[in-house]
């Protein structure tokens, strides 16, 4: 999902502006990395539905719109009617929805394989299924990260593992991003993709649907404080489906493709850290919680920037590790 | 006033003295660090966190690991629908957080998330056996409360109307009559939806306020988590200070005799 505008949550205007300029890059990301990598990666532009089915989600949702279109989100509020002309199997007593249509998606996986293609196309060498277990830092430089018994030397570590930045040896507490693990639930069920249930990414009160092109319909996703517990519970899957099915009773005739736990990397204010870090030589780029794919162009941009001119963009300016030292715990 | 103000200003459940009467939860915030910022613009005397919700292991960045040195913790039963249930996630959080202190939930039914009564009644009595100091969130009825006190439990927790609901205080006149007739702190947990909710039940005896929902999802959490500390304050001086009765005759506030040219 690539979703700035209703994902815009209170206190996090600074992060909507980030998110909101990486949305304005995606289009042209995409096509930039279609060309190069010579495969599509399924961006749609349909936009996105907020739903509400009772009168206390319209409450809520009204609160969220009133929120967002004060952050300036382009937003349009539709009667149950107006939603279903647009999206024929959402819920018949559909009461009211917002349409995003500025919030879009892209589909991860597809990313992924693109840009590994685009990365070995480039003369990129790729180590895949090497953990990294340390940076190695000689003379207050990283100089090399661990792979296993071998030693790689880097003029510049970027350091983007993710929900797993933090489990990388060797580095100054100052330079440890403050990244959790945040687990989601995640399934896909099997739409006809000639005649799909949805084209819209839909937001339900509890649950998202996004329909992929290739007929996948993701339901997502749970948010757990759970550490690296990589169990799919009956809880959270009954969840997904329950809130599906209120919103899209259609869903009931799919069947089920593919259910999965994923790991979100979350800093404490739920936004990236970018740029330089206080060991010279290495970069952060990790801690994108959710935005991890909206985020994708505006941190490859900033961080290429700052790696081949030393410019910080003023985009991630706001980002850096630094803005935690100030409320970092006393005994740190 | 004739009493020591910090006495008459100090919350005290069992053995504890607390300078604040706020209690203030930690779901459902944006993120984590509008959650700290939330409790430092609260000054809460506690934290509660839900031990079913959360990883008890301190691993770098969790909610015990935030939380940890800096508030005392409550750790409640939020999910428990049994008394087993509850009493198990208790002793979890007795190892896991180092407190004898619960914060008891037992829900009856999904739909109210209202208390289960005799689960909650059975429970308060075993954990009380058990060395812990129990605080039961309840129904706004003066029976239940009378007898949770009666069991053992440090204070009890009425709820204002449901969790999550924001309606306020929907029954005034039970949670009055339970502040009357409770040997053991009043604290008001559920159904806050902004800050003349919290007055009201300062105002009407509650010893403290628990909240979540109304500071966590307002549009400026840390501004509301301000408001909440003040409004607690307030409703606190204004039960001190004694209202005035209320009139059906307007009254003036000046003497109305010996007026120039009247």
């Amino acid at each position: 999902m690539l979703a700035a505008g209703i994902e815009a949550e209170p206190g996090e205007a600074t992060l909507y502006a980030l998110n909101r300029q990486s949305q304005e890059l995606w289009p042209g990301f995409a096509a930039e990395l279609e060309a190069v990598s010579g495969m599509g990666v399924g961006y749609r532009d349909e936009g996105t539905l907020v739903v509400a089915l009772t009168r206390d989600d319209v409450a809520q949702l009204r609160f969220h719109y009133d929120y967002q279109r004060s952050l300036g989100v382009a937003l349009e509020w539709l009667s149950g009617a107006e939603a279903r002309r647009r999206e024929p199997h959402l819920h018949p007593s559909l009461a009211a929805a917002v349409l995003s249509p500025h919030d879009h998606q892209v589909d991860n996986r597809r990313l992924v394989t693109a840009l590994r293609r685009a990365f070995l196309a480039a003369g990129g060498r790729l180590h895949e299924h090497a953990p990294v277990s340390a940076i190695e830092i000689v003379g207050g430089r990283a100089a090399a990260i661990r792979l296993g018994d071998a030693s790689k030397p880097a003029d510049i570590i970027v350091l983007a593992a993710g929900a797993w930045s933090t489990e990388i040896a060797g580095l100054p507490r100052a330079a440890q991003p403050p990244v959790r693990p945040v687990k989601g639930q995640v399934l896909a069920l099997r739409m006809d993709a000639a005649a799909p249930l949805l084209n819209h990414v839909v937001w339900t009160p509890k649950v998202y649907l996004v329909p992929r092109r290739d007929g996948r319909l993701i339901v997502g996703g749970t948010v757990e404080e759970r550490g690296f517990d990589p169990s799919l519970t009956a809880g959270g899957i009954f969840a997904l489906l329950e809130g599906a099915w209120r919103a899209v009773p259609g869903i009931e005739e799919l069947a089920v493709d593919e259910m999965w736990v994923g790991f979100r990397p979350g800093s404490r204010d739920d936004a990236p850290v970018l740029g330089p870090s206080p060991v010279e030589g290495l970069v952060l780029a990790t801690g994108h919680h959710r935005n991890g794919i909206l985020l994708t162009p505006v941190t490859a941009q900033a961080l290429s920037r700052f790696i081949l001119q030393g410019e910080i963009d003023d985009a991630i300016r706001p980002f850096a590790i630094e803005r935690f030292a100030a409320t970092a715990k006393e005994e740190a | 006033m004739t009493q020591n103000a910090t006495a008459a200003n100090g919350l005290a459940i069992a053995d504890r003295r607390f300078s604040s009467r706020l209690l203030l939860g930690t779901a459902g915030y944006p993120n984590q660090q509008v959650m700290l910022d939330s409790l430092t613009a609260a000054e809460p005397a506690l934290v509660t966190v839900s031990i079913r919700r959360i990883s008890l292991e301190a691993y770098a960045e969790s909610v015990v690991d935030l939380l940890g040195g800096r508030y005392p913790l409550l750790p409640n039963t939020a999910g428990c629908a049994t008394v087993r249930d509850a009493v198990l996630t208790a002793q979890l959080a007795r190892e896991a957080l180092r407190t004898r202190w619960v914060k008891l939930e037992l829900i009856g039914d999904r739909e109210t998330l209202y208390p289960d009564v005799e689960q909650l009644l059975r429970a308060t009595e075993e954990l009380v056996k058990d060395g812990f100091t129990v605080l039961p969130y309840c129904n706004d009825d003066p029976v239940t409360c009378r007898k949770l006190a009666d069991l053992g439990a440090a204070a009890v927790m009425p709820l204002g109307s449901p969790i999550g609901t924001g309606l306020g205080i929907i029954n005034p006149y039970a949670i009055e009559r339970i502040c009357v007739t409770s040997p053991v702190p009043v604290i008001l947990d559920a159904g806050i939806g902004t800050a003349s909710d919290a007055v009201q039940a300062m105002e009407l005896g509650c010893d403290g306020v628990l909240l979540n929902t109304a500071v966590a999802k307002a549009h400026d959490p840390r501004r509301m988590a301000a408001a909440m500390r003040l409004a607690v304050q307030a409703g606190r001086a204004a039960r001190l200070a004694g209202r005035i009765p209320k009139r059906s005759q307007a009254e003036p506030s000046s003497p109305q005799l010996g007026l120039v040219g009247g």
